[in-house]
């Protein structure tokens, strides 16, 4: 942070940070604005959709509305230069101005002469202005291929146990003594921080699990100090934290419910991942048994497998050399609406009237995400449809109609 | 009411006697319409009330400040509804949600579809949808012309900025203010809160994006997510990235599987003697299979029993009778002699007459005073018949329905389709389910027939009294008979609806039409205008013999007959050869209408050559 100081003083046009999730990028930045109460302006990328939603919230943050509001409905780079030299002059600045802009990878998704400009904005503006991007990829990956100003690269280092363990520390619960809490997160950091160093992540299950680490203390049973009886009890909880909470498969409302229950009905609470039934009217099921066949066998198959008379066909008669690899490792293949229903209706055992519902099925399986349409939303004419669901769940739909869905895969014959 | 003015229109032509008839028909129509809505409120009120509760917590435990709630501060609460997949219904569902919503939790409440705000990339229209929805209510609700946001870009943070004067302004207590009384005793700051219609439609960039720019606001702006979910919770996960969905505090709520709510539609509409109006069993069929083969949609099935409704009482005169019982025995004594004769022509009648003596046919076939005194005492037995089966009913399915594969079906509708057909005591299932009846042991049949005794109470009381005396005898004897009684009360009061006696005036039994209406077949139905015009036109010029086609139909239904009659590749110029009755620029026409149907298409072989694409390869 010294040597970020001194950089900061002697006003670069533009300082590039670097650093993975939740190292501090924007903390520190923050802070230090705050603290030295330099001017600046603090833009998040995710939240400007647009180039002029940018320049808008830098103008007004430095000049006020009346500013922000000169800018035209939709503002170019020129236009934000030319009311920010003209704003300048009128309010010239005492300190140096700092843009601080989060995520500025998405920075590379917009115009191309947006970064370069930026980076070189002092000279634009005239004005004692400093850019700070801060981005959780290196500087390498920015640089667009015509060339550019190159910012003052720093790095954020990630945090080391010990760090994580004092900032952790810092937020303690009110009721409780300093050194309690830190031995709490001592315990805490012992279980996870071999999977998990994401500061966030680790804050959140310290403070999901601690009113289970401080039960048996209320209940009177322990000691604040006696650390390894309090070990002993809250191991357990931790290990089964991290199979559910890390994923977030269990919210940490539902988390707390359930450590208040206290296990009464093991595996009631189920998480996200468990839901993965899904009930489907008759017919759909078989369109998407019909979409699944399509998408994993080859045309050339659908002869064997959907017409009674087929001959003698073996599998190593048609096998081409390309072909030797699953279908299922490949991936779902794109088919024509034509040969999904003539699946259909082969697969399915009753005649079927070829209604305006069972397309209408067909469209909203597509918006189920149960299928996707690979052609072009206005082709109308002959349009193709992918299957989108896995072996498990095809198989879980075929086994309620009573389909043999093995039966017919080509991967399986 | 919409639906009466509807009904009445149909009647307008009619002559001005039969207009009380309408009217009271038209009340009647209401009382089933308001009774489907109030009973598919009534279905949502569990979840809805949940959700409800939900909402309020996050609301207060935002204002707590102990420890744990500050460190969830930084999570958004959401709920992940789970409702199924029958799309059609949803809307409803959420409308009545944020109704309750806006009226007992907070005022603002944005809906958001995937299809308004799901452009490539257009991340901003999402945001601008949120706005301006909360901007439009902003001007409903409060009247005010205090601050319009015509920004040029619509952000979060003029949402932002909008949402502190609005709040602290209801703090300061401007005069004027119109909230509803819940909102005031309320927290002082009610959360915001976004409606995602259709999750899994969402493109997940835009999703995301949405999200991260949230959970940049919530600690200025107490926002809240309703995620609605057609398939299953885990699509949460594959379309948010952990980064992401880490943000969220998700809770589940799982709402009633389409067919429970089926269940409860059918007892509560049909399984009960409130309405006479009742389907037969190739309807309930048609509506049943529409459902359960296709679209799982309890919307289009009650849409469906309300066609049926109009149709039977736009088709069937006799239909005046079909009402309450004192209102029927009414409108009996008011029929004319042309009514009189219909009900003459009704085959259940019909079977009737010939039953009676030859004294009393001549008298019935003749006389229309002594026909009216008939008929009341028939509408009597109709309604007696009516209000014994349902209970019957109930009691069998208790029985039967715990058995061992279930002979008699699992559900009860599966049954009321059985009785509806034939009679349910000649069928092989029923002779099957008596014998494991007959196998069950002691206290489990006991506990069932307890249970048919207290569905039985109100209509056969003074039957069981005298069931239960005797529960100490030896219980060979006794389970025997009580089956017996049982079996008795099927054979007495199961008997299909078409036996009895002016069943027409209460059962509609179109299920064709039914079937037609909801059920479109798009692709019938042009092979069915073009082979027969007439159908279609009403032009007589049209009407021909079988197979042939008239002079005068259009020039479309030729070419579609002459195509029918080649192979699979045709040939323009020897088509043309045969056809010297029109020109070839209206052939050329024709043709190309043809192909816009998708009955052939252009080969690329030969120019002039075409290929058919329907009836396969003959």
């Amino acid at each position: 942070i010294k040597h970020f100081q001194t950089t900061i003083t002697c006003n670069y046009p533009s300082i590039f940070i670097y650093g993975h999730r939740a190292s501090g990028k924007s903390h520190v930045m923050h802070v230090l604005l705050k603290e030295l109460e330099l001017p600046h302006a603090t833009v998040s990328c995710v939240e400007c959709v647009s180039v002029a939603l940018l320049f808008e919230q830098v103008l007004l943050s430095f000049f006020g509305c009346d500013a922000a509001s000169l800018l035209p409905r939709s503002a170019s780079l020129s236009d934000f230069v030319r009311i920010y030299r003209q704003q300048c002059s009128q309010s010239p600045a005492k300190q140096t101005r700092y843009i601080v802009m989060e995520k500025a990878e998405l920075l590379r998704d917009t115009d191309a002469n947006l970064l370069p400009a930026l980076l070189r904005l002092q000279e634009l503006v005239e004005d004692n202005v400093t850019i700070i991007l801060l981005s959780e990829i290196v500087w390498d990956k920015f640089r667009p291929n015509t060339g550019c100003f190159e910012p003052l690269l720093l790095h954020f280092p990630d945090y080391s146990k010990g760090e994580l363990h004092t900032i952790l520390s810092q937020d303690r619960h009110p009721s409780y003594s300093d050194e309690f809490y830190s031995s709490y997160i001592n315990i805490l950091l012992g279980v996870f921080y071999s999977v998990c160093r994401d500061l966030r992540e680790l804050r959140h299950l310290a403070a999901l699990n601690f009113s289970k680490f401080c039960e048996p203390l209320e209940e009177g049973k322990v000691k604040e100090t006696d650390t390894h009886k309090l070990w002993r009890n809250i191991e357990p909880h931790l290990k089964k934290a991290m199979q559910t909470v890390y994923l977030r498969e269990v919210s940490s409302v539902q988390w707390e419910q359930m450590q208040q229950t206290e296990e009464k009905e093991n595996g009631a609470l189920r998480g996200l991942s468990a839901h993965t039934h899904v009930e489907l009217p008759y017919y759909s099921k078989f369109l998407l048994i019909a979409a699944y066949l399509a998408s994993y066998n080859p045309a050339r198959t659908d002869k064997r497998f959907f017409l009674k008379h087929h001959g003698k066909i073996r599998k190593t008669n048609f096998l081409k050399k390309n072909e030797k690899t699953s279908n299922h490792l490949l991936g779902p293949k794109p088919f024509p609406l034509d040969r999904l229903l003539a699946i259909f209706y082969s697969v399915v055992d009753s005649r079927v009237a070829p209604t305006a519902s069972i397309f209408s099925q067909i469209s909203s399986l597509v918006t189920l995400q149960l299928l996707t349409q690979v052609s072009h939303d206005d082709q109308l004419d002959a349009p193709k449809y992918k299957c989108a669901v896995s072996m498990d769940f095809i198989c879980a739909i075929s086994r309620t109609v009573n389909f043999e869905i093995v039966k017919y895969l080509y991967d399986f014959l | 009411n919409l639906w009466s003015l509807i009904f009445q229109g149909c009647f307008v032509f009619k002559p001005s006697a039969k207009k009380k008839k309408t009217l009271s028909l038209g009340e009647f129509l209401t009382n089933v319409f308001t009774a489907c809505k109030v009973l598919q409120d009534e279905l949502n009120r569990n979840i809805l009330d949940s959700l409800l509760d939900f909402t309020r917590k996050c609301s207060s435990t935002r204002q707590h400040s102990d420890w744990a709630s500050q460190m969830r501060a930084s999570e958004i609460p959401t709920a992940a509804l789970v409702l199924g997949v029958n799309v059609p219904d949803h809307d409803m569902t959420f409308q009545s949600l944020s109704d309750l919503l806006q009226q007992s939790v907070t005022p603002y409440v944005a809906s958001v579809q995937a299809k308004e705000c799901g452009g490539k990339g257009l991340r901003g229209s999402l945001m601008g949808t949120v706005v301006t929805v909360d901007d439009e209510e902003e001007e409903e609700a409060e009247q005010t012309s205090a601050q319009h946001h015509k920004s040029v870009h619509c952000s979060l943070s003029t949402l932002c900025d909008w949402y502190n004067t609005k709040t602290k302004k209801s703090n300061t207590g401007t005069p004027g203010k119109k909230r509803s009384s819940p909102v005031r005793d309320g927290p002082q700051q009610p959360p915001v809160v976004i409606i995602f219609k259709d999750l899994e439609a969402f493109n997940p960039r835009v999703l995301q994006d949405f999200i991260l720019i949230c959970s940049r606001y919530i600690e200025r702006l107490p926002l809240m997510f309703i995620f609605g979910i057609a398939t299953s919770p885990s699509t949460i996960q594959h379309l948010l990235p952990h980064s992401v969905s880490s943000l969220l505090c998700i809770e589940l709520f799982q709402s009633l599987s389409c067919t429970q709510h089926l269940a409860t539609v059918i007892d509560k509409l049909i399984l009960t003697k409130q309405f006479p109006f009742k389907l037969n069993g190739k309807v309930m069929q048609v509506l049943i299979s529409i459902f359960l083969y296709h679209d799982f949609s309890v919307r289009k099935f009650i849409k469906g029993i309300q066609l049926a409704l109009l149709e039977h009482f736009h088709s069937q005169p006799l239909s005046v009778l079909c009402c309450k019982k004192k209102e029927a025995l009414l409108n009996v004594m008011q029929l004319d002699h042309l009514d009189l004769e219909r009900i003459r022509h009704l085959l259940s009648f019909k079977r009737y007459v010939e039953k009676q003596e030859p004294r009393e046919q001549v008298d019935l076939l003749t006389d229309d005073t002594h026909l009216k005194e008939v008929c009341q005492k028939l509408i009597k037995d109709l309604h007696k018949y009516h209000k014994n089966y349902y209970p019957i009913l109930r009691c069998l399915h208790t029985l039967t329905s715990s058995l061992p594969r279930y002979p008699l079906g699992k559900q009860i509708r599966e049954l009321h389709l059985i009785c509806l057909e034939k009679n349910v005591w000649e069928s092989e299932d029923y002779q099957s389910a008596m014998k494991l009846l007959k196998m069950l042991a002691k206290d489990e049949l006991i506990a069932l027939l307890q249970r048919c005794a207290e569905i039985l109470q109100p209509t056969l009381l003074e039957m069981n009294e005298s069931r239960r005396a005797k529960k100490l005898s030896p219980f060979e004897v006794l389970r025997n008979e009580a089956l017996e009684f049982i079996d008795s009360l099927v054979k007495s009061h199961l008997s299909p609806p078409e036996s009895q006696v002016l069943n027409e005036v209460c059962y509609y039994t179109s299920s064709a039409t039914v079937r037609r209406h909801l059920n479109a077949t798009p692709r019938t139905s042009i092979q069915a205008a073009l082979n027969s015009p007439f159908y279609y036109l009403q032009n007589d010029r049209l009407k021909t013999e079988d197979g042939t086609v008239s002079n005068a139909a259009p020039d479309i239904c030729i070419v579609y007959k002459l195509h029918l009659e080649c192979g699979r590749l045709i040939t323009f110029t020897t088509e043309m050869l045969f056809l010297s009755l029109f020109s070839s620029a209206r052939f050329i026409r024709a043709v190309s209408e043809l192909e816009f149907l998708g009955f052939i298409k252009s080969t690329k072989q030969k120019t002039d050559h075409v290929a058919r694409l329907t009836w396969g390869g003959c």
